[in-house]
């Protein structure tokens, strides 16, 4: 009897799981976001959590993701890489979320991506900037909905290169961390390719937090290199940069700052004009392309109202995955014939997807990775704002500087020469353009 | 290494020096009188840093002349020892000075954590910056490399008077001779009339408002974040485990030693740079294990 009763609450479970697999319309799309809410990294997490939730809630108005509200679910990876795993477990386990964006720590990308594809649930790496997970590795349910650091570090040597081509000497000064490192690693391997005249005259890794670097400015206002590269933020690159210019180093060399988007409004005037600043991308609240659309004018404008700042670009990258969401489960949608799709479809519809949040489209290839534009410029002071805005700015397009399917960042790099840097295309705004 | 860098490398060791020994005076000073080794001392700090950086930010914002800057920093120092010292010694510490020292340990590793909190509940995790005080008494200009009058000039002297300050209350003022005297010997002090619990107060205000003080100060060099007084608290006991604990002197001389090896490392090998602290806490405690300066104590049954 009881082996009967076993039998048939079995059967009853595969019927049940059956046709939930014939993929019926769910009552709400949900999704697992991790982000730092506390520690350092928190300068992003807030900002991109408090974009999401505009965002999701004016999706919602407009109807969803085909008709189908979207609900989201945050961790905190300051919480620790140990505490972001269990959660993204409980997340795709328990809650049953149809997707997760994990996660802005490259560190936390790296332990996530293998686990997304052992719980073969969905996964965009919105924020992480490490290029080297889908070179080292092939994966079904992992994208990045963003550019990563190979493409960012190239643009700022090339945007160095095409706004100082006659510089000589050159100093880093980047936190002491897998970031730091390896950004450094990037740059100097492409700088070395493209001017292999160029000086390094010191390098600096200060202990990421570090509140003190006055010893490291004593120096280089000593040796008076005529570049300096920081791909520091947060809270590090505050410090470095006001040390630096109370101290009149920026008077004496060129800041290179890829990630300083993040910091401008909080710098005020210690950042001051003809300094070099990058955002990971195409990232900037009066993006040239972007400034004059109606849509993109009044998020920037809800966001600075509800967040007391203007949008950086962990903001662009929550845009971007959100609408990459959208377009993946849209497009699977229509191949589906108007059905609602099964998780599997819509991973399928990942492959080539093109979607554009505030920046210009980016598009996703064939091993995962985004192709997305970059963007920099460098500071000037405008009317109407009391901290630096970007000038003489340059639009990179994505897909030349992106290392190539299959090839290894580091190794592709040193293969560029004069014609790679001749052929490069781009297009240049002024501030008030 | 030539003149000019060896030079620039004294100055920017000694300006380190002071920040750090501002905060490690007070954490050695409750340690010597309270026997508690207080790890809440590094949320003083912050929190010192904090209110001068957000109260200074919004006073010169709306227009107050910018010589406030120091007066503000006096007045987060006190805020510091006093609204939250005080309490945390009357309520707190003092049920516990009889247990052991791992669980004393832990409550005030409690406290920290709560701090922590408590700072992200008031202040959020942006960085706060807010430089008026140094910014007021502007450059100098040695071999050729700028300096701010306030790293270079001004640390120095403030700690400088801080610990002549402190020697001169210890030893020729009654408060100061009664603190000693605690320190001592508690119990014959407590047997001729010596209101130790007082005493235990007094010290404990005055070792929280010096760490705000060093908070406070540094505010106006660097960004003000969350997590800046757990680093702070573990140099700062390198610089007391160096000294000897409850060394106050031995203090000021550890920690201009870890800022000149570390602003040395600087020049030599900047890689090794994080490490100095704690190497030279190392060679010294190899062969002093009770520090440059420590005493060792016959246990008293």
């Amino acid at each position: 009897m009881r082996r009967w009763l076993t039998l048939a609450a079995s059967a009853a479970v595969l019927l049940s799981t059956a046709t939930a697999s014939a993929a019926e319309k769910p009552d709400e799309l949900k999704i697992g976001i991790t982000a730092f809410l506390s520690g350092p990294a928190s300068v992003f997490g807030e900002p991109a959590k408090a974009a999401a939730d505009m965002m999701i809630e004016e999706m919602n108005a407009a109807g969803g993701i085909g008709g189908v509200p979207i609900r989201a679910f945050f961790v905190d990876e300051g919480a620790g890489g140990e505490a972001v795993l269990s959660e993204y477990r409980r997340l795709v386990q328990d809650v049953e979320v149809d997707a997760m964006f994990a996660s802005i720590s490259s560190g936390n990308c790296n332990k996530v991506a293998p686990l997304a594809e052992d719980l073969k649930v969905l996964n965009f790496m919105w924020d992480c900037g490490t290029q080297r997970i889908f070179e080292e590795n092939d994966y079904r349910y992992v994208f990045r909905t963003q550019g990563n650091a190979t493409p960012e570090m190239l643009s700022t040597v090339l945007y160095l290169l095409k706004t100082k081509p006659d510089f000589q000497s050159i100093a880093v000064v980047n936190q002491d961390y897998a970031w730091g490192r390896d950004s450094w690693a990037i740059f100097s391997t492409a700088l070395k390719a493209l001017k292999p005249d160029v000086e390094v005259v010191a390098e600096f890794f200060p202990k990421f937090g570090t509140p003190d670097f006055s010893t490291e400015i004593s120096r280089l206002q000593a040796m008076r290199p005529d570049v300096i590269l920081s791909t520091s933020w947060g809270g590090d690159l505050d410090t470095f940069v006001r040390q630096a210019s109370q101290r009149g180093l920026t008077n004496t060399s060129t800041l290179v700052l890829p990630l300083a988007e993040s910091s401008l409004e909080r710098l005020g005037n210690a950042l001051p004009p003809g300094h070099i600043v990058g955002g990971r991308g195409d990232h900037y609240f009066l993006h040239p392309e972007k400034k004059s659309d109606p849509e993109f004018a009044e998020f920037v404008e809800a966001f600075r109202e509800k967040t007391g700042a203007y949008p950086i670009y962990p903001v662009f990258h929550m845009s971007q995955a959100l609408n990459a969401l959208k377009a993946a489960y849209e497009k699977a949608i229509e191949a589906n014939g108007g059905e609602w799709p099964s998780h599997e479809q819509v991973v399928d519809a990942m492959q080539g997807l093109k979607f554009q949040g505030l920046g210009r489209e980016v598009q996703i290839r064939s091993d995962g990775q985004g192709i997305e534009a970059m963007l920099l410029g460098t500071t000037t002071k405008a009317d109407g704002y009391d901290f630096a805005v970007l000038d003489n700015m340059m639009l990179f397009d994505g897909g030349q500087i992106t290392t190539p399917v299959g090839e290894v960042s580091l190794e592709w790099l040193g293969t560029l020469d004069q014609d790679f840097l001749d052929g490069i295309e781009v297009e240049s705004f002024s501030h008030g353009q | 290494m030539n003149a000019q860098l060896f030079a620039l490398a004294v100055f920017d060791g000694v300006a380190y020096a002071a920040l750090v020994f501002m905060v490690a005076v007070g954490l050695t000073l409750i340690f010597g009188v309270l026997r508690i080794l207080n790890v809440a001392h590094g949320s003083f700090y912050a929190i010192g840093a904090y209110l001068t950086a957000s109260i200074g930010g919004a006073i010169f914002a709306a227009g107050y002349a910018p010589w406030l800057a120091l007066p503000l920093m006096f007045l987060a120092a006190a805020i510091v020892g006093i609204v939250l010292g005080g309490p945390i010694e009357r309520l707190l510490l003092r049920r516990i000075y009889a247990k052991e020292d791992a669980l004393q340990l832990l409550v005030t590793f409690a406290v920290f954590m709560i701090l922590e909190d408590v700072q992200r509940l008031i202040w959020g995790t942006q960085p706060y910056f807010e430089a008026t005080a140094l910014q007021q008494l502007g450059n100098i200009e040695v071999f050729g490399v700028f300096y701010t009058t306030y790293q270079l000039v001004v640390l120095p002297l403030v700690a400088i008077t801080v610990l002549i300050s402190l020697r001169l209350f210890l030893r020729k003022t009654l408060s100061g001779k009664l603190i000693l005297a605690v320190t001592e010997d508690r119990e014959t002090a407590t047997a001729i009339g010596i209101d130790a619990d007082k005493v235990y107060l007094l010290t404990f205000v005055v070792g929280a408002a010096l760490a705000g003080f060093g908070g406070a100060l540094a505010s106006a060099t660097t960004s003000v974040v969350p997590g800046m007084g757990a680093d702070m608290i573990v140099l700062s006991f390198a610089v007391v485990a160096t000294a000897g604990l409850g060394q106050i002197e031995g203090a000021a001389i550890a920690a201009l030693l870890i800022g000149l090896g570390r602003s040395f490392a600087v020049y030599l090998m900047p890689e090794l740079q994080v490490l100095i602290p704690y190497l030279i806490m190392l060679l010294v405690l190899l062969v002093r294990p009770e520090g440059l300066f420590g005493v060792v104590r016959t246990r008293k049954i």
